[in-house]
C-alpha cells in the first residue's frame, strides 16, 4: 500500500518559480500556501502580490491575487478586509515596498488591528530593480546606490520592522525568522500558523518577517549567501517573537 | 427685490446661524434659496460672513456681488460692507457693539440695539436672533413666524430653554422694527 | 414643495452616497470637502458600513482599490491637493477595470494653493491625472439638487462599465446648502453581476488574478484596446448636457458646474438688454459633448466659454467645434469667481468685434 508523504500544496500551482537560484521567496510562497491548505481557506484567501520580485505571485499561488501599488499592500488589504470580513487576507512584501515606501500604511494598519496577516520578506536589498539600497540593509553593505557600503551618517540605519512596531496595541503577534535552516524554515512555518490563527480569531494584525537571502543581488553563490545571512543579517535582526498577544505583552526575544 | 442678504459679524456671533434660518425658512414658504457661506479656517472670534438669496424665481447665480440687504453684527463688519449695498438697500446693523453712523445717504438704514434686547430677554447670545425678527418684520423677507418655526428644524435637539429664548429674541426684535 | 430639505451640497453628496447603497467609505481631511467626510463618518457607521478616515489620500484610494475588488460599492472623496495623491490608485483601479465613485470639490491651484472654490482641475479629472492610457467618467453638476442625482449616476456608472467615475464640483457648490428632495435611489436592473471577477468570493471555481500589470508583448496593448472599446461605449451613451435658449442665439456661453449658475444670470441680464445669447452646459466633462457642439458650430459664430480657471474647457469646446467658430474666454482663478456684468460686458464687445479676433477676460 502506498502513501504519499510529501507532494505539491493545492494552494500551489505547478510551475516552477521564476527566482534566482538560492532566492528565499519560493520557500515563502510555499509555507503560505501550505498553511493556506491546512485552514481549507483556499476558497476566499487573497493574496496580495507587492511590487518587487514577487509581483507575479498570482503565477504560484492557487487562489485569488491581487497586485498592490507599490507599498499600499496594507491599504489594499485593509479594504478587502473590510469590506468583506469573511475573506482571509494575506499581505506578502518586501523590504522597499514595507519599510520604505510603504511605511505609513504599514503603522496604520498595525495601529488599527487590521485583521490581516503580513509576510514580510527582508533581504536587505531591492531584488527586482537590480540591487539598490533597501531601509534594511545593513551598515557597511554595499549595493547599486550605496557603492561603497552604507553609511549610517549619509544614509540612515537599517531598520528593525518587528522592533518598531511590537508595542503598538493592535499588534496581535510580531515574529522574525528566517528561511536559512531547515529548522528556522520550520519555525518560519510556525510563525505564520500564529498569525494565520490570529486572523481568523479576529485578534488583530500579525506580522511575519523573513530573513531571507538574495544571492544574486548580494554578488554571491547560493551556498555563500547564506552564510552571510547568517554571519551579518542575524547579527542585527535577531530571530524570535517580538510580542505575541496569548503570552501577555509581548513574548520576548 | 430685497431678496439678496449678507450677514456679517464675527466668529461665535452666530453669523451662519443667521444664514441658515433665513434659507431655511424661505424654503418652508416654498420659495426658492441658496446660502453660501464664507469659509476658511475655522476661528472663533475672526470675522464671519454668509450670503442668502431668497427669492420667488429660480435662483440662476448664488454669488452675492451687491446685497440687496446687509445685516451687520459688529465694527469691522459695517466698515467693510457699507460700500458694498445696493442703492437703494439696506443696512441694519447692531448699535449696542457699533457706535458709528452709516455714511452713504443714498441706502436705508434700521438700528438694531441686538445685544441689549438679547441681555434683556436672557441671553446676549441670542442678539443674531433679535436682528434676524428685525429683518423680516420690516422687509417681508420671510415671516416672522417662519423663522421660529425653522428654529424648531435649524436647532433641532437643542435644549426648550435656549429655543424660548430666541424665540422671544426674535419676536422683540420684530417689534423694534414694527 | 414641502418635502424639500435644506443640506450643504457636501453632505447631499454624502446622503446620496448611503441611499444608493455605498458600501465602503475611505476619507482625509482637506477643505472645503471635509462635511462630507464628517458625514460620512456617521451615516455609514449608522448604518452598519464601513467608513474609515486614512492615513493619507494614497491610503484612501489604496484601501478603495481592495474594497472594489472584493465587490463593494466604494467610495472616496478629496479636493485637488488629495486627488493629485489619489491618481496613482485611480490609474491602477482604471488598469484592473475596478468600479468606484469619486468626488473633486476643487480648490485654488497650483500646489497647496489655497482653499477659495476653483475649476482648476479641470484638466486633472478629464485628462486622466494619473499615468497611463485610461479614462474617467466627470460629471459636473452646478446644483445641490444635482450633487445629489449625479452621486446616485456616478455609483449606477461605474457599475455599469466597470471604471472609476467622479463629480468634479467646488467650493461654492460643496458649501452651499439649498433645498433638495431626497428622492428614493433605484438601482438599475441591468447592471452588471460583480460576481464573476470579485476576489474572495468562495462561490468563484477558479482563482482570479486582479491586476493592472500586463507584461507580455503586446499583452498591454490588447488589454488598452479593451478598455478603449468601453471608452466608446461611454462616449456614445454617457454624454449629458443642458441647453437653454439656444434657438433664436447669436452667440452661445458654455459653462459648468458654478461658473454656469452664473453665466445663466450674465445670459439673462443680457437677453434683457436685447442680447440673443443662449448657453449650453456640458454636465459630463468626459465624455465631452463634441457632436452636440460641433452641430451648433454649424450655426452660431462665437462661443464664450466661462470658467474659474484660465483656458482648461475652451481647449475641448475648440476640439469640438473644429475651428468652425471663434471660441472667446471668460476665466477666473484661485478664488475668483465670474461676476454677471462682467459676462454681460464681454459678450457686447464680443459681438461688437469683427473678424478673427478673440476677447480673452480675465
Amino acid at each position: 500500500m502506498e502513501q504519499q508523504v510529501f507532494g505539491m500544496p493545492k494552494a500551489m500551482k505547478p510551475e516552477q518559480t521564476l527566482y534566482c537560484p538560492g532566492c528565499g521567496h519560493g520557500v515563502a510562497h510555499r509555507l503560505v500556501a501550505e498553511l493556506v491548505d491546512e485552514f481549507g481557506l483556499r476558497d476566499r484567501a487573497i493574496g496580495i502580490a507587492p511590487v518587487g520580485c514577487s509581483v507575479f505571485a498570482d503565477k504560484y499561488w492557487n487562489f485569488d491575487v491581487i497586485s498592490a501599488a507599490h507599498g499600499r499592500a496594507p491599504a489594499v488589504a485593509t479594504g478587502m478586509k473590510r469590506g468583506r470580513p469573511d475573506s482571509f487576507v494575506i499581505c506578502y512584501q518586501g523590504d522597499g515596498d514595507l519599510a520604505a515606501i510603504g511605511t505609513a500604511e504599514t503603522i496604520h494598519a498595525a495601529n488599527r488591528g487590521e485583521h490581516f496577516v503580513t509576510i514580510f520578506v527582508n533581504n536587505a536589498i531591492y531584488g527586482m530593480t537590480g540591487g539598490q539600497m533597501a531601509p534594511t540593509t545593513l551598515i557597511g553593505q554595499p549595493s547599486q546606490t550605496c557603492q561603497l557600503g552604507r553609511d549610517a551618517a549619509m544614509m540612515g540605519h537599517p531598520i528593525r520592522v518587528c522592533e518598531l512596531i511590537k508595542d503598538l496595541p493592535g499588534v496581535a503577534f510580531a515574529a522574525r525568522g528566517s528561511v536559512d535552516t531547515p529548522k528556522n524554515v520550520l519555525t518560519v512555518k510556525k510563525h505564520i500558523k500564529k498569525g494565520f490563527q490570529n486572523s481568523i480569531d479576529g485578534k488583530g494584525w500579525s506580522l511575519i518577517e523573513i530573513v531571507s537571502p538574495c544571492p544574486t543581488n548580494w554578488g554571491m553563490t547560493p551556498r555563500k549567501a547564506l552564510t552571510w545571512l547568517r554571519e551579518n543579517m542575524l547579527e542585527h535582526y535577531e530571530l524570535g517573537v517580538f510580542r505575541d498577544c496569548d503570552a501577555g505583552n509581548g513574548g520576548g526575544a | 427685490m430685497n431678496n439678496k442678504i449678507r450677514c456679517a459679524g464675527f466668529g461665535g456671533q452666530g453669523i451662519v446661524l443667521m444664514g441658515k434660518l433665513l434659507a431655511q425658512a424661505g424654503m418652508m414658504e416654498d420659495k426658492h434659496t441658496t446660502f453660501f457661506p464664507q469659509y476658511g479656517a475655522a476661528m472663533r472670534g475672526g470675522t464671519a460672513n454668509c450670503n442668502v438669496i431668497v427669492s420667488d424665481d429660480d435662483v440662476a447665480s448664488p454669488m452675492v456681488e451687491t446685497p440687496d440687504v446687509i445685516l451687520i453684527m459688529n465694527g469691522p463688519s459695517l466698515d467693510k460692507f457699507e460700500p458694498v449695498v445696493k442703492s437703494g438697500g439696506w443696512i441694519f446693523y447692531n448699535t449696542s457693539l457699533i457706535d458709528r453712523e452709516v455714511e452713504r445717504d443714498d441706502v436705508q438704514v434700521v438700528k438694531v440695539p441686538a445685544n441689549e434686547i438679547a441681555d434683556e430677554v436672557g441671553s446676549t447670545r441670542s442678539a443674531n436672533m433679535v436682528m434676524l425678527g428685525a429683518v423680516a418684520e420690516k422687509l417681508g423677507v420671510v415671516k416672522v413666524d417662519t423663522l421660529i418655526k425653522a428654529l424648531d428644524v435649524t436647532l433641532h435637539g437643542k435644549g426648550e430653554k435656549l429655543m424660548n429664548l430666541n424665540r422671544e429674541a426674535m419676536k422683540r426684535g420684530a417689534a423694534l422694527a414694527a | 414643495m414641502s418635502d424639500r430639505v435644506l443640506m450643504k451640497g457636501n453632505e447631499a453628496i454624502g446622503e446620496a452616497a448611503v441611499q444608493a447603497g455605498c458600501q465602503c467609505y475611505f476619507g482625509y481631511p482637506i477643505t472645503p470637502q471635509n462635511e462630507l467626510t464628517a458625514y460620512m463618518s456617521k451615516r455609514m457607521i449608522e448604518e452598519g458600513r464601513v467608513f474609515i478616515q486614512s492615513e493619507s489620500e494614497i491610503a484612501a484610494i489604496n484601501m478603495c482599490f481592495g474594497a472594489a475588488a472584493v465587490g463593494m460599492r466604494t467610495m472616496t472623496s478629496s479636493s485637488g491637493p488629495g486627488i493629485s495623491l489619489k491618481q496613482e490608485g485611480i490609474s491602477y483601479m482604471a488598469g484592473a477595470e475596478l468600479p468606484m465613485f469619486f468626488v473633486n470639490v476643487m480648490r485654488g491651484g497650483p500646489g497647496l494653493g489655497n482653499i477659495a472654490p476653483s475649476q482648476a482641475d479641470y484638466f486633472q479629472c478629464t485628462r486622466g491625472g494619473g499615468h497611463g492610457d485610461y479614462r474617467t467618467v466627470v460629471y459636473a453638476p452646478s446644483d445641490v439638487q444635482e450633487l445629489y442625482d449625479y452621486t446616485f449616476l456616478g455609483f449606477d456608472t461605474a457599475d455599469r462599465y466597470r471604471i472609476p467615475t467622479m463629480i468634479a464640483a467646488d467650493g461654492i457648490l460643496g458649501q452651499m446648502m439649498e433645498p433638495l428632495v431626497l428622492t428614493e435611489y433605484k438601482q438599475p436592473t441591468d447592471l452588471p453581476s460583480k460576481q464573476p471577477w470579485q476576489l474572495g468570493d468562495p462561490s468563484t471555481q477558479e482563482p482570479i488574478w486582479m491586476t493592472s500589470v500586463h507584461l507580455g508583448e503586446g499583452k498591454l496593448e490588447a488589454h488598452n484596446l479593451k478598455l478603449q472599446k468601453k471608452h466608446d461605449l461611454i462616449e456614445a451613451n454617457e454624454v449629458r448636457y443642458e441647453e437653454t435658449m439656444l434657438d433664436d442665439a447669436e452667440i452661445v456661453i458654455v459653462a459648468y458646474g458654478t461658473s454656469a449658475r452664473v453665466a445663466k444670470a450674465a445670459m439673462l441680464k443680457a437677453r434683457e438688454a436685447g442680447i440673443k445669447v443662449g448657453m449650453f452646459r456640458p454636465i459630463t466633462l468626459w465624455p465631452f459633448p463634441n457632436p452636440q457642439l460641433n452641430a451648433l458650430a454649424d450655426r452660431i459664430d462665437n462661443f464664450l466659454t466661462v470658467e474659474m480657471s484660465l483656458g482648461q474647457m475652451i481647449e475641448d469646446v475648440r476640439l469640438a467645434t473644429c475651428g468652425k467658430a471663434r471660441i472667446h474666454l471668460h476665466g477666473r482663478t484661485a478664488g475668483g469667481v465670474p461676476v454677471e456684468d462682467d459676462i454681460v460686458d464681454q459678450l457686447k464687445k464680443i459681438l461688437a468685434s469683427k473678424g478673427d479676433e478673440i476677447i480673452r477676460n480675465f
